[in-house]
């Protein structure tokens, strides 16, 4: 993110050039706001255990027949507000989502720099280890964070750790994929003429780095980042399906999903419907911008 | 790869051609048969498949009641000593003949301290060959309920056991790797006809079964198919023709749907909620006392529990509400007992407070996600319900792999337990294993301290009574302290749900026993 | 070339033992095997004396060179949950789980790739958006509701295709294939598609990125110049030099997908690793998981490997100095 702080005005020029750009970055900053906001704009907490009843379950949109003008979305089988539901559940994803994207980015591309860059036993440690990383499937990493978790923590509640858990479990997975590809990258740069002029002018590694190599390796990034977004909401979701996800007391938009899901064929379409189109209108929007992002960037446009 | 075999899996062939032959039976359920050695399992599922091959000496009939299958007579000749008549004429699939020494090889290898299931007869101490017909079981001690576990127990053939190298079972640790993990040679009335496991397995019904089938089953072509939106997606495509089990919130489409027909009916599994009988709450360790002890907070509990929601809603109308925890189809099971009390916050509400809890206090309720239906919803539900009365809940739902090893090593308050008492369907199961202090031997399954003296006394007699009336009494008497004294929060029974195709006859067993030479088939 | 690929194995043979070390680690985690093993009312005795019996009461160190001396005799023990050989286990199920994961990434590449060339080509067209658009929702559903919809589509209402398991196979030797018949083929179809559709996306857009940055260089702008014809530049230079990348991630992916799998084939009752994987979880059986992670370790690092050595090939510049 410190990119665009840095990045030249003309990229504001742009942005306000391109409706892309404005309406992507406008929908997700609206998603985002209202997910942080939740609390004091969402009807109920669907967190409370006891704010929710039975009675209340499976009512269907207001607009429907039968529908309740307390629950706008209608109420899922607990009797939960959908809408509610959804706006902290989005929390939860965004929460997961970023942190687990900013922790394996930099990571990624701090080890894939240093290891294209330096080379030798380095590179070959790092390397290895990303192989090691990458043999195991995400959800095993999951399961042993939450082991190590349990054990660390034993007296904690489940839902307070469980969050740490899966953004580890996903950042734990995904530096790898940073890091082989900026090394790639860093490869390529390091062997340019303009980078071996500038070693041999004595300029020490670190502003080597920072000066002429990052901003080059920075167009994968971002792209595996805007992916990779979008990508630890949905790894959150399909470790909840697989058993190791947010608990069924504080659901994300992907628990919501599951539990959707599995009421596919019973006619209650709204609990899984709308859940699923927040998710892909956030993850649409996110990647949108992310696209336009990094065409304005990238300093070989134009 | 110079030896290139093409040969086309005839099994395979059979359940893609589409429209099935009359009497095939395309089943599909949520998981594969663990091994096709009966010894070596102890899940309730698989001896229900391995009944189509293999068989006991003494089975259930159409109302669950024991009739003769191999063996025709039997008699207590001494209070350790049962003889048994076998019957005559009886052959295995491979065509050799039934006898003594068949008894005699299956009891050995099934007490044998390698094999999985001796569990299953624990007061066994072997079988004596009296002649070609006629075979004693040894025990250690007068069993009331020997034959309710033999009725479990398979005969296999000593032969093809010897032939096969197979005479001592498969066993982990040991390396032992037998051949009738995947082979099979039973007097069932279904033959084995290919495996792949996880994928398909074909029986082919047998010809020369000594017992006539109730039904016109010839064929059964059984898949497991894991995902409950596929199974029920298999069953609406035409693909199979009977799914077990069928997702209970799916009844409606399943109703609606051309076709296919829905099926419930009440089972012998009653899902109830463990409580903790410790000095201390796990979830709040620094209190000084743990207000569950106190019987008054749990009537509490129970009465701020609104079943009837649950039942509608959750269960869409489909469970029984229990008061007890045994089934009324198991033995000792008494009405009287089968009392729930009403539900009402508000006397709840009254309760903790003259318990001197009108404040509330913090407790964890554990529940598997993936184990009982609708599991983590009906706690989900229950949490709400007690945070209303001013409990507050530390509810974990996780995977059953997690659960219940927490809950065996006492690390939960409330829990979620279900139990069926398979395969014995006698209350002795729940006051042996749930109800009686824990030690080395007894109470094996209640790892929350509850203990009562008279309770103790009653399981070591029930044990050893073998009349049958006074054991019964005992039972009852148990199930009245541990209803009177709230030792578990019995929900509800479970209903089985399965859902088949126009066409097909199947009798849901309350034991959950799928027993198709009773099931029938017509072309569609 | 001959000392990288030696120093090459031996990193590869180091990173199978840590691979083993974790993955044993990690299923000791999982759950205790002993509560699914025994009967519902097996007393205390009775579960002491299994865990006992099965060696769960030695120290981590000691059953962990317990198991790595059998592993390398190519013993990983038998089953916890049906007593049967692990490896061959294992062995039975491979076939499934390749030809899935085989048929996946050719339709990934088949698909992604020329989607890929069409959108930076004309990077704002309405096709190029419209593709976009298209695969990013794509991407943004579940994997296991992708499946059930495919199912619910092709397999309820329109009855085009089964909606589980491989179909018909053809046994070759040990191997089953589904490649053989009618009935193999359609069965592939949804498991495959399902499974491909996250690495299309992803191939798609590399190769959209990696084109667009390439088409401003300088080299292509000297070949248009010199007036090469439009196809050749597309195809010729800027394709060529895109895909490296693209082969990069590919090759990552395949081990990748191998695990991805589980899903897709929990879904669809696809009797390959990953359902025999994910059923050995729920039983907490040990020796199934940590064989299952050592192969899938072990493929990993055969694939990286090779993405190294054809990265140098595809690449000379970096067969000099990145080669180490």
């Amino acid at each position: 993110m410190s990119a665009v702080l840095s990045a030249p005005p003309r990229v504001g020029a742009l942005f306000l050039a391109s409706p892309k750009a404005m309406i992507s970055s406008a929908v997700a900053l609206i998603l985002i706001l209202s997910a942080l906001c939740a609390p004091w704009i969402a009807p109920h907490d669907p967190f409370a255990l006891g704010s929710f009843s039975l009675m209340d379950s499976e009512l269907p949109p207001v607009w429907s027949e039968g529908g309740d003008p307390r629950f706008l979305l209608g109420t899922d089988t607990q009797g939960r507000d959908v809408l509610s539901a959804i706006l902290y559940g989005m929390r939860v994803s965004l929460l997961v989502g970023f942190a687990a994207v900013a922790i394996s980015a930099a990571v990624g591309t701090l080890f894939g720099l240093v290891a294209g860059f330096r080379g030798g036993w380095l590179d070959a440690v790092l390397m290895r280890l990303a192989d090691v990383i990458l043999s195991f499937p995400t959800i095993l990493i999951a399961l042993l964070v939450s082991g190590i978790a349990r054990g660390l923590l034993p007296d904690t509640r489940q839902e307070d750790y469980a969050v740490l858990v899966l953004i580890l479990a996903i950042a734990i997975n995904e530096w790898t994929q940073y890091a082989r590809t900026v090394r790639g990258q860093t490869l390529v740069e390091a062997s340019l003429d303009y980078v071996k002029a500038a070693r041999l002018s004595g300029l020490g590694d670190g502003r080597i780095l920072a000066r002429h190599i990052l901003p080059n390796v920075l167009s994968p990034v971002i792209v595996i980042a805007t992916i990779n977004l979008a990508l630890a909401v949905l790894a959150e979701a399909t470790l909840s399906f697989l058993g190791v996800g947010m608990p069924a007391t504080q659901p994300s938009l992907g628990t919501l999903i599951r539990i959707g899901n599995e009421n596919l064929f019973s006619g209650v379409w709204w609990v899984v419907v709308f859940p699923a189109l927040t998710l892909v209108l956030l993850v649409l929007s996110v990647n949108l911008f992310g696209d336009w992002l990094r065409d304005a960037l990238n300093p070989r446009s134009e | 790869m110079t030896r290139t075999r093409l040969a086309l899996t005839s099994a395979a062939l059979a359940l893609a051609a589409g429209a099935a032959s009359a009497e095939t039976l395309r089943w599909a359920n949520a998981g594969d048969v663990l091994t096709l050695d009966p010894y070596a399992h102890t899940e309730s599922f698989t001896s229900s498949f391995l009944h189509h091959i293999y068989e006991p000496l003494v089975r259930r009939d159409a109302e669950l009641k024991f009739e003769p299958a191999l063996a025709t007579a039997w008699e207590v000749v001494e209070p350790t000593r049962v003889r048994f008549t076998l019957r005559e004429g009886v052959v295995f699939h491979d065509g050799s003949a039934f006898n003594a020494d068949d008894v005699v090889a299956s009891i050995a290898r099934l007490i044998h301290p390698d094999a999985r299931a001796r569990g299953n007869l624990s007061s066994v101490s072997g079988a004596e060959k009296v002649s070609d017909t006629v075979v004693d079981l040894v025990l250690k001690a007068p069993d009331p309920l020997l034959l309710n576990k033999l009725s479990g127990v398979f005969i296999m053939d000593a032969e093809w056991l010897a032939a096969n190298g197979a005479t001592q079972p498969g066993n982990t640790t040991t390396g032992v790797v037998t051949y009738a993990s995947d082979h099979a040679n039973g007097t069932g009335p279904f033959k084995l006809e290919s495996r792949q496991p996880d994928a398909l397995t074909v029986l082919v019904a047998n010809q020369a079964w000594w017992d006539a089938p109730a039904g016109n089953i010839t064929r059964i072509a059984f898949t497991p198919i894991g995902s409950d939106a596929t199974r029920v997606s298999a069953l609406l495509s035409g693909e199979v023709d009977v799914i077990t089990p069928a997702p209970l919130q799916d009844a409606q489409r399943l109703e609606a749907a051309d076709g296919v027909t829905p099926l419930q009916n009440p089972s012998l599994r009653t899902i109830m909620l463990g409580m903790p009988h410790t000095d201390t709450l796990n979830a709040d360790p620094d209190a000084d006392a743990n207000p569950v002890q106190d019987v008054r907070v749990r009537e509490a509990l129970w009465r701020a529990i609104d079943m009837d929601a649950i039942k509608t809603k959750i269960m869409r109308g489909n469970a029984r509400i229990a008061g007890s925890i045994i089934a009324p189809q198991i033995a000792g099971y008494e009405a009287g007992t089968d009392v729930k009390p009403a539900y009402d916050p508000d006397a709840a509400q009254a309760l903790l407070e003259e318990a001197g809890f009108g404040d509330g206090f913090t407790m964890g309720l554990d529940c598997p996600n993936d184990r009982y239906i609708n599991d983590e919803e009906i706690c989900l539900a229950i949490a709400g319900m007690w945070t209303r009365i001013g409990v507050a809940v530390d509810l974990t739902t996780q995977t059953k792999g997690n659960h219940f090893p927490k809950v065996d090593r006492g690390e939960t308050d409330a829990y979620m337990i279900g139990w069926a008492t398979l395969p014995a369907m006698d209350g002795f199961s729940p006051l042996n294993a749930l109800l009686a202090t824990r030690s080395d031997d007894w109470g094996g399954n209640n790892p929350n301290g509850y203990s009562n003296p008279r309770m103790d006394e009653l399981a070591v007699a029930a044990s050893m009574e073998v009349d049958e009336t006074k054991r019964i009494a005992m039972i009852r008497e148990a199930m009245a302290i541990a209803r009177e004294e709230i030792a578990y929060i019995p929900l509800h029974q479970q209903p089985l749900s399965w859902a088949v195709r126009d066409g097909v006859q199947v009798i849901q067993f309350p034991d959950n026993y799928f027993r198709a030479w009773h099931y029938t088939v017509n072309g569609s | 070339m001959a000392r990288f690929l030696i120093k090459r194995l031996g990193q590869a043979v180091l990173v199978i033992l840590a691979v083993g070390l974790l993955s044993f680690l990690m299923v000791r985690t999982v759950g205790d095997p002993v509560q699914s093993m025994v009967r519902e009312d097996a007393t205390v005795a009775e579960r002491a004396a299994l865990r006992a019996r099965l060696g769960l009461d030695d120290p981590v160190p000691i059953q962990f060179a317990k198991y790595l001396g059998r592993a390398m005799q190519g013993d990983f023990g038998i089953s916890y949950r049906n007593q049967r050989p692990v490896a061959e286990m294992i062995v039975e199920r491979l076939p499934a789980t390749l030809e899935l994961v085989l048929v996946a990434t050719v339709l990934a590449l088949a698909i992604g790739i020329p989607l890929g060339v069409i959108t930076a080509i004309r990077p704002r067209g309405p096709l190029a958006n419209g593709v976009q658009a298209v695969s990013l929702v794509g991407v943004s559903t579940p994997t296991f509701v992708t499946g059930i919809l495919l199912i619910l589509l092709f397999a309820v209402t329109l009855r085009w295709l089964p909606s589980f398991g491989r179909g018909e196979t053809v046994e070759l030797g040990w191997w089953s294939t589904g490649f053989l018949t009618l009935s193999g083929w359609r069965a592939l179809l949804l498991p495959s598609l399902t499974l491909a559709l996250f690495q299309m996306t992803l191939i798609m857009r590399l190769v959209r990125a990696e084109m667009i940055e390439i088409l401003q260089s300088d080299y292509i702008r000297f070949a248009r110049a010199r007036g090469l014809p439009q196809h050749d530049i597309h195809y010729r230079l800027a394709l060529k030099n895109a895909l490296m990348p693209v082969l990069t991630i590919t090759g990552m992916q395949i081990g990748g997908l191998i695990a991805f799998a589980i899903v897709t084939e929990t879904v669809f009752q696809w009797p390959g690793m990953g359902l025999l994987f994910i059923q050995a979880v729920q039983f907490a059986d040990v020796p199934v998981m940590a064989a299952y992670l050592m192969f899938v370790g072990l493929v990993f690092v055969a694939l990286n490997a090779l993405v190294d050595v054809t990265y140098a090939v595809v690449d000379p510049r970096l067969r000099t100095g990145g080669a180490a």
